[in-house]
């Protein structure tokens, strides 16, 4: 499956994954603070540029990833042109582009692998308190394993439909999709049982 | 154990790939996404506790960096944006969903299951939507639930598909409903 991480390696990437989540988290808490416009305009020009140091590639694949806050902005740039408040509109619009722009840019810039070893470090306590990190390592794979199994048979389902009926197939295959996802569910958990299941050694 | 977690799983694959499929658009041209629907029945067929886990599992994926929203969307920033309070609410929804159809029994599972998702995936799932977006984008509840009335129609076909593939799903195969087993609490 196509990930969100970036097209070409940046310097970002050598960065702690965890150094970067908690810089993202108090800069997004400093950006829901902060009410001017000069500081939301240099916030988004900072987060802008920040695109742009990679290069070109990076930065069209950066701002493409964004292309879904303009209809938003637009909407919200509009409203405020009515009720006649622009500043407070450009300070909304410049604080969600700088917000969902660096969450974006620490996905692209942060391996899979990275990211699981703090999901891995975050579970530690909450292991203690009875989540089971293996149920959840196993359940993630089994997501990103079962995304293309489950997509191909979506596809097949939707051409037979197509192969039989002129009208096309839209919800109507939902219902298969569904019974087939139930039907793999059975023969995984079959699988994982048979392979010693999820009991944690420690609890044997 | 291994059933739970391998039924929570490929329901939150289910979310994923409703999402692939192409995009539905209304008679006043709003685009309407399968997505929702999946949450819908992650509700009525696991139940509570195993569709809200199918839920968390699919939005954690998502953060990790996964495209699997609508539209190849993923990463985290969707988790700061003006529709992550939807995102919040998908998982309050299923719950919610859940919860109504493991105990609401002296009905048609067909209804019960459409009243459920109407109640979960419409009433509650808009109720944090529209909190997130009056967050993101300042404005008042009102205003905001002005910016998103457009979808409703949409969401109440999604329920009521969502009743009838649940009663057909109970028809074809009774023994995969987790949500209706004896043991729907475990």
């Amino acid at each position: 499956m196509i990930s969100l991480t970036s097209p070409v390696k940046t310097r970002a990437h050598d960065l702690p994954a965890g150094l970067k989540l908690a810089l993202l988290v108090v800069a997004t808490g400093g950006l829901a603070r902060a009410d001017g416009l000069a500081f939301h305009t240099g916030a988004a020009l900072f987060s802008v540029s920040l695109y742009a140091l990679p290069g070109r590639v990076f930065f069209t694949a950066g701002l493409k990833r964004l292309s879904i806050l303009w209809p938003f902005a637009a909407v919200v740039l509009a409203w405020h042109l009515v009720t006649r408040d622009v500043e407070a509109g450009l300070v909304i619009t410049l604080r969600m582009l700088s917000a969902v722009g660096l969450a974006n840019l620490v996905t692209m810039t942060t391996r899979l692998s990275d990211i699981m070893a703090v999901v891995r470090w975050l579970g530690t306590p909450l292991a203690r308190l009875g989540l089971n990190m293996a149920a959840l390592e196993i359940g993630i794979g089994l997501v990103i394993r079962m995304v293309p199994v489950l997509g191909e048979k979506a596809r097949h389902l939707t051409e037979s439909w197509r192969a039989r009926s002129p009208r096309r197939a839209r919800w109507r295959v939902v219902l298969p999709l569904a019974v087939l996802a139930l039907e793999d569910a059975d023969r995984v958990s079959e699988a994982l049982r048979a392979r010693g299941g999820l009991t944690r050694p420690d609890k044997d | 154990m291994e059933r739970s977690l391998a039924h929570i799983a490929l329901f939150a694959a289910v979310i994923a790939v409703l999402g692939f499929l192409p995009k539905l658009s209304l008679g006043f041209g709003v685009p309407v996404t399968a997505q929702s629907l999946g949450v819908m029945l992650a509700g009525t067929v696991l139940g509570a506790r195993r569709g809200t886990l199918a839920v968390l599992l699919f939005l954690l994926i998502t953060a990790l960096g996964l495209p699997l929203l609508a539209g190849g969307r993923g990463g985290l920033g969707v988790f700061v944006g003006p529709t992550a309070g939807f995102l919040a609410g998908w998982v309050a929804a299923a719950f919610c969903i859940g919860f109504i159809v493991e105990r609401w029994r002296s009905q048609k599972l067909a209804l019960v299951a459409g009243v459920a998702s109407v109640i979960g995936g419409i009433v509650v799932m808009y109720a944090f939507g529209i909190i997130g977006m009056a967050l993101v984008l300042d404005k008042t509840l009102l205003e905001a639930t002005a910016l998103v009335v457009a979808f409703i129609p949409g969401d109440i076909a999604k329920a009521v598909i969502a009743g009838l593939v649940t009663a057909a799903l109970y028809r074809a195969r009774p023994s995969s409903l987790l949500s209706r087993q004896a043991n729907a609490v475990l």
